[in-house]
């Protein structure tokens, strides 16, 4: 047996069965994050909410799932078929792959790789394809609008999203996610992760992850009171599944980016406690707690008003968020999660106007340490 | 063959036959679809190189941002395909010279490539570091003035193409955004008592 998880096929099935395992959890979870988000809807408005099907409406999902599954695929005419089928396959496809770079436990990652943080950004900005592709071939005007303003968006909203993440890069020095949740690994339990010292770009960082995953109050692609269901209108039955599926996976991994990347993934808010895959749940969970609430509670922006917070005040406030970081004590080898140290706040700002002290950074010294 | 080979005659063979495919398709739109393909199995071959840095921001830059504003473009372009291959039988002996020349020249290029004497291959700066760091310090360490001057290039042609766009009419109805927040019921509205019969 141990033999044979060496050889070639060996390592190709344990990649498969873990991959398995992490689609498997996604997928589970999305059922009751469906389910959640009405419930805690419902409640905020004074419903019950899905009630009716399994104990307390826990399998309400599992039926929608079942009905959208088993109606009938309708193929308005002249939509160009390859393109329209491959829109929302391509959305929901893409929304599962980013988690492959998502650790949930120190150690517990599909795929371990330096780039991860970029990866999971390329990914994301591969998803405007299946919005695009959606609206222009389903040769409607409600769906070709719908997919040009959710594209837009969702360019627009990146654009501050890369800034604030490279913020944590620099305080990290990597762009592994187990590297960046190591290094909020502190003393100070709560207080070492990096929601403190990257404070209001956490609120950036939130406000832009509704607005990347058309979230309401952004949900402005499907503002139904103007374009019925945006670039979805046309779909139905399984490829309207696919696409619904792919926008709360979306989410719910905008959940895990918010607490790998500011509120310590795996580690534990108490110093005593320990670490653990428990913590980066609850953690998620929390998160879209907040999604739903913001959801519930929070009306729906107006286009222009959308685009000109995204481009006129996002993004200058993440651009100066960058500005007031400097590096961490890099060193040429890298940071190896063992070989971390415990140094209290392990974060540095500096005193004046970040950009401008880049003569204060030791390139000479830092390359010939480290060639 | 490794693994390693078999990826890269995937990407490889993907990447030539989307570049194909995005000349020979008649839709436009399916043009770009196809030149993307081409750019992401062109990122799978700089991941096989060990790049993968440069594999994630040519995905995110090409394929992320070009690529989508091809896609707007050509969208909103009002195509007639007839017209369009008329043209095209018209304009053929024009793309076979240069299509061939321009063949020719790569053929050239690489038939003759070799390093002049006194060059050594020079190794990559930080064997040990990771893609991201050893592009970091050569280009803000070694290159950085070339670097600066290539960024201030951009700059000004991105100025310039505001100015050349950018047109002040007069007349044009704009929202102010803090003004509308600002507003509040007391200074937007006026309560009138009418009389019955008068109006106001």
């Amino acid at each position: 047996m141990g033999d044979f998880l060496q050889t070639g096929a060996g390592v190709a099935l344990v990649i498969a069965a873990q991959s398995l395992l992490v689609i498997g959890f996604v997928m589970i979870s999305l059922l009751f994050l469906v389910y959640g988000d009405r419930k805690i809807w419902a409640a905020v408005q004074l419903r019950r909410g899905p009630n009716v099907v399994g104990p307390w409406g826990l399998l309400q999902t599992v039926a929608d799932a079942l009905k959208y599954v088993v109606k009938e695929v309708v193929i308005p005419a002249g939509v160009d078929r390859p393109v329209f089928f491959l829109a929302p396959l391509l959305s929901f496809v893409l929304a599962i792959l980013a988690w492959a770079v998502i650790p949930f436990n120190a150690g517990w990652v599909l795929a371990d790789i330096n780039v991860a943080i970029l990866f999971v950004f390329a990914v994301s900005s591969l998803e405007v394809y299946g919005v695009i592709m959606g609206g222009w071939a389903s040769n409607s005007k409600y769906a070709f609008l719908g997919s040009l303003r959710s594209a837009a968006q969702m360019i627009s909203y990146e654009v501050s999203l890369g800034l604030i993440i490279i913020g944590i890069i620099i305080s990290t020095g990597s762009m592994n996610l187990s590297a960046i949740v190591a290094a909020q690994d502190g003393a100070y339990g709560l207080f070492s992760w990096y929601w403190l010292p990257h404070l209001p770009m956490v609120v950036l960082f939130f406000v832009s992850a509704l607005a990347e995953t058309n979230r309401p109050p952004f949900d402005l692609p499907e503002a139904e009171s103007e374009l019925v269901a945006g670039f979805m209108v046309e779909y139905s039955s399984t490829p309207y599944l696919l696409f619904m599926a792919g926008e709360y996976i979306a989410i719910f991994l905008m959940c895990a980016l918010m607490s790998l990347l500011f509120f310590g993934g795996w580690l534990s808010p108490v110093p005593g406690l320990p670490d653990g895959a428990f913590w980066m749940l609850a953690k998620m969970a929390f998160f879209f707690f907040l999604f739903a609430m913001v959801k519930a509670i929070v009306p729906r922006y107006r286009y222009d008003q959308l685009m000109r917070i995204g481009w006129k005040v996002f993004l200058p406030l993440a651009r100066l968020g960058r500005a007031g970081r400097l590096p961490r004590e890099v060193r040429g080898s890298g940071r190896r999660l063992g070989a971390l140290g415990h140094g209290g706040l392990r974060w540095r700002r500096s005193t004046g106007k970040g950009r401008a002290s880049t003569s204060s950074w030791p390139i000479s010294s830092r390359a010939s340490a480290s060639g | 063959m490794t693994p390693a080979d078999y990826a890269f005659y995937a990407f490889g063979g993907v990447a030539v036959a989307a570049g194909l495919l995005m000349t020979l398709a008649r839709n436009p739109v399916h043009s770009v679809l196809w030149l993307i393909l081409a750019f992401f199995s062109s990122a799978g071959l700089f991941v096989l190189l060990g790049a993968e840095f440069v594999a994630m921001l040519l995905v995110i830059v090409y394929v992320g941002a070009v690529a989508v504003l091809f896609l707007f473009v050509v969208m909103m372009l009002d195509v007639d395909f007839a017209a369009l291959k008329g043209e095209m039988a018209r304009a053929m002996p024009l793309a076979l010279l240069v299509g061939t020349v321009l063949l020719l020249q790569l053929g050239m290029a690489i038939g003759v490539w070799q390093t002049a004497e006194g060059v050594v291959m020079r190794d990559a700066p930080l064997p040990q570091a990771d893609n991201a760091r050893a592009l970091g310090l050569v280009l803000y360490d070694r290159y950085i003035y070339a670097f600066q001057a290539s960024g201030l290039i951009l700059l000004v042609a991105m100025i310039g193409a505001i100015a050349l766009t950018l047109r002040h009419r007069a007349g044009v109805k704009r929202q102010d955004a803090l003004a509308q927040m600002w507003r509040d019921p007391a200074k937007a509205m006026e309560l009138k008592d009418v009389k019955p019969g008068q109006g106001l």
